[in-house]
């Protein structure tokens, strides 16, 4: 296919959109959560119902990625209306279709955060939990069909790769994702435009682009739904990726814990591949790009660029040191660009609106939005989108509905076992990678775990601990010794055993294990400790026997 | 746990589709070594496990010396030297769920079935496991049984489901 047969697709089906002869479109979840909760079947019964009560050409029924609100679920949603309902099962379908669509009166009982707002919002879009988000990686994540790629077309898909492609120099991409100073996704912040530039500058007839989606990070499920609810958008940005720094295969590496998100993903590209926009000559040009799926096998350390590497070359993932970095020699001693997967959703839409447009958005120094899972004691548990810099207050409390069961509100842990707690004295705090580094956190890759006054945080410090004792490779020592020596001075000091002495030694250990080891894992494995003794030493000073 | 030693070095029938598609599987990926943990995804989703034998078979078709076989296999949570039962039960621990008591479902599945997890139960019916985190941390606690994930269960809802599986 050419570039002018893709516009004829696109101009068919955004006029098919308009010309709908649906009244109303009915979107019901399917990311993981809500399927969880039994989504599926909602689907198939509003299906049965909607023809039962020969609706079927005024409605359409679409399964959707995720809405954001996991724990509400099973969600659905009607369009225009952006009427949401929430907790839906097989009961309460038929009421929700009479009153919505035949009485036009929806039922508030049932209406999303009924049983927690005062007066839920008709038109969802109204109510502060999504008020308060903006949405850019996630866009049209929970209004479009992740399993057709023509639903991905009419929201503009392809759109930037074609202009990068047919209008843009690879050396203009770089200048434009400079110019938007955004930064890697996946926790460290490094900016993605000199990323890119690095591994365009390095010359080699073979490069290869990789997409990082072993999202390790327990607590953290931004990548998997962002591959479930819009597999097409992350597959542009490799592209466009591609094309800047002058490779020709890519990879994505997907955890084999996201079965869903593998599926979604080998389907967009068989997709992608059938358009012509992904593949041999793509649009008609002499660029060409392939991307195969690499199924992760469950390793923390893989989420480390250059165990990665190791891992898609088909051994023990273990780390190397750098220099030399993958934008030098990477995979297969070849010159590699690796992003993050929320980094690769970013791209297109600062392709399609400019390097200025995004970088006006956010702080000074962290540009654009940032997707945070929210989890733990929180009231609306689940995916967010907000611009960098919105305070910790506001996500936990005008959008995360506050604390459950009217708790109070202790720590927020960021970054996994890689980041830190936030106390209560800094809910203030700006959401961006500066501010929490300032706190003794990271920003990470935007778990974001919410605990009340019954956390205990030794406890939490050791959980963490034991996560990076269990998930230590083992090839360098201060992280194998060090993680386990940590871990069990955490463990005497939670059974009231530990005297000063231990706690001393604790302290000490940690800054040995910061400093010396190979790669970030262990460089970042005292961090929680480190983050709790700061902020709770109290707790752990309690607990000393003298 | 059949005796894993004894079937060791029992080659594996060619007929066996599983080791059909093992083959298949190889012969696609061009007998490249770096194509190690495709295939042994491959044999894991055939067998549920890697059994030792199948693991020799790799190693030989592959030409790759053992070590680095079972270096591999063994270096990543996600591939398993031993049968996981019938049913399966995977608590995730995840820090949501862990802060929402998975410790406490997987207490009460040691009280009751006698397992910790990575153990199977005498007659194989059923394996207990732990997963890092399933991406279900709005839905805490999780627990997946066979495949299906059950959302912000208590010990005693977990308990009642296995104990209608093994039932059958």
């Amino acid at each position: 296919m050419n570039r002018q047969d893709l516009q004829t697709i696109i101009y068919a089906e955004k006029a098919k959109e308009q010309n709908n002869k649906y009244k109303h479109k009915l979107c019901v979840c399917c990311g993981a959560g809500c399927i969880s909760s039994g989504s599926e079947e909602v689907l198939k019964k509003l299906q049965e119902e909607i023809i039962t009560r020969g609706l079927e050409n005024e409605v359409e029924v679409i399964a959707t990625g995720c809405m954001g609100p996991c724990n509400q679920g099973p969600l659905i949603k009607f369009l225009p209306e952006y009427t949401m309902y929430q907790k839906v099962d097989c009961s309460n379908i038929k009421e929700i279709l009479q009153r919505q669509l035949v009485e036009k009166r929806p039922i508030e009982d049932l209406l999303l955060f009924a049983d927690s707002r005062p007066k839920p919002f008709i038109d969802a879009q109204e109510d502060p939990y999504y008020k308060k988000q903006m949405k850019i990686a996630l866009k049209n994540c929970g209004h479009i069909n992740p399993e057709k790629i023509e639903d991905y077309l009419v929201h503009d898909g392809y759109q930037a790769l074609d202009k990068v492609l047919f209008q843009m120099s690879p050396e203009e991409v770089i200048a434009e994702i400079k110019q938007s100073r955004m930064r890697g996704r996946g926790g460290a912040g490094y900016p993605t435009g000199l990323k890119w530039e690095s591994v365009y500058k390095y010359v080699s007839p073979q490069k290869y682009v990789i997409c990082n989606g072993d999202e390790g990070d327990p607590g953290a499920f931004m990548d998997r739904s962002v591959l479930e609810g819009n597999p097409h958008r992350v597959l542009e940005g490799m592209s466009i990726a591609a094309y800047a720094v002058g490779a020709t295969k890519g990879f994505a590496y997907i955890r084999g814990e996201y079965p869903l998100a593998i599926k979604r993903f080998e389907l967009a590209i068989k997709q992608a591949k059938k358009l012509g926009v992904l593949g041999n000559n793509i649009l008609g040009t002499d660029f060409s790009f392939d991307v195969e799926v690499r199924i992760g096998a469950g390793a923390f350390v893989c989420g480390e660029e250059t165990a990665l590497i190791a891992s898609i070359e088909g051994k023990r993932g273990t780390p190397k040191p750098r220099p030399p970095f993958p934008a030098e020699s990477g995979l297969w001693g070849k010159p590699t660009l690796i992003n993050n997967v929320e980094t690769f959703a970013g791209i297109s839409p600062i392709i399609n609106n400019g390097g200025e447009w995004y970088s006006d958005i956010g702080t000074p120094k962290s540009a654009g939005t940032k997707v945070f899972a929210l989890a733990g004691k929180i009231n609306y548990s689940g995916l967010i989108e907000v611009p960098m810099g919105t305070t910790l207050r506001e996500i936990v409390f005008d959008i995360g509905g506050g604390i459950q069961g009217g708790g109070e509100f202790k720590a927020a842990q960021t970054g996994g076992p890689s980041g830190g707690c936030i106390p209560a004295e800094h809910l203030d705090v700006k959401m961006d990678y500066e501010s929490l580094t300032s706190l003794g956190s990271i920003m990470g890759s935007g778990g974001l775990i919410v605990m009340d006054q019954s956390s205990d945080m030794v406890d939490v410090a050791r959980y963490f601990m034991e996560f990076c004792m269990d998930e230590s490779c083992g090839k360098c020592v201060p992280c194998r010794v060090g993680t386990k020596m940590m871990h069990d001075l955490l463990q005497k000091i939670c059974k009231e055993k530990a005297t000063r002495i231990d706690l001393e030694r604790l302290e000490e250990l940690a800054v040995y294990v910061r400093e010396c080891s190979l790669c970030g894992l262990g460089a970042s494995a005292p961090n929680p400790l480190l983050s709790t003794l700061r902020h709770f030493r109290n707790e752990y000073e309690n607990r000393i026997t003298e | 746990m059949k005796n894993s030693t004894l079937t060791t070095d029992v080659e594996p029938a060619k007929t066996d589709p599983r080791i059909k598609l093992i083959t298949a599987k190889i012969k696609k990926e061009n007998y490249k070594p770096d194509a190690l943990i495709e295939i042994l995804h491959t044999a894991q989703n055939a067998y549920g496990y890697l059994p030792m034998n199948v693991l020799k078979f790799i190693t030989k078709a592959l030409h790759l010396p053992p070590s680095r076989v079972y270096s591999t296999v063994t270096f990543y949570h996600f591939f398993s030297l031993k049968s996981k039962g019938e049913h399966t039960c995977l608590v995730c621990t995840g820090t949501a769920c862990y802060v929402k008591g998975a410790q406490l479902i997987l207490n009460e599945i040691e009280n009751q079935f006698g397992l910790k997890p990575g153990q199977v139960t005498a007659d194989n019916k059923l394996g207990i496991s732990v997963a890092r985190c399933i991406g279900a941390c709005g839905l805490a606690p999780a627990v997946v049984l066979d495949e299906e994930v059950h959302a912000k269960v208590s010990a005693e809802e977990i308990v009642n489901s296995i104990n209608a599986k093994i039932a059958v």
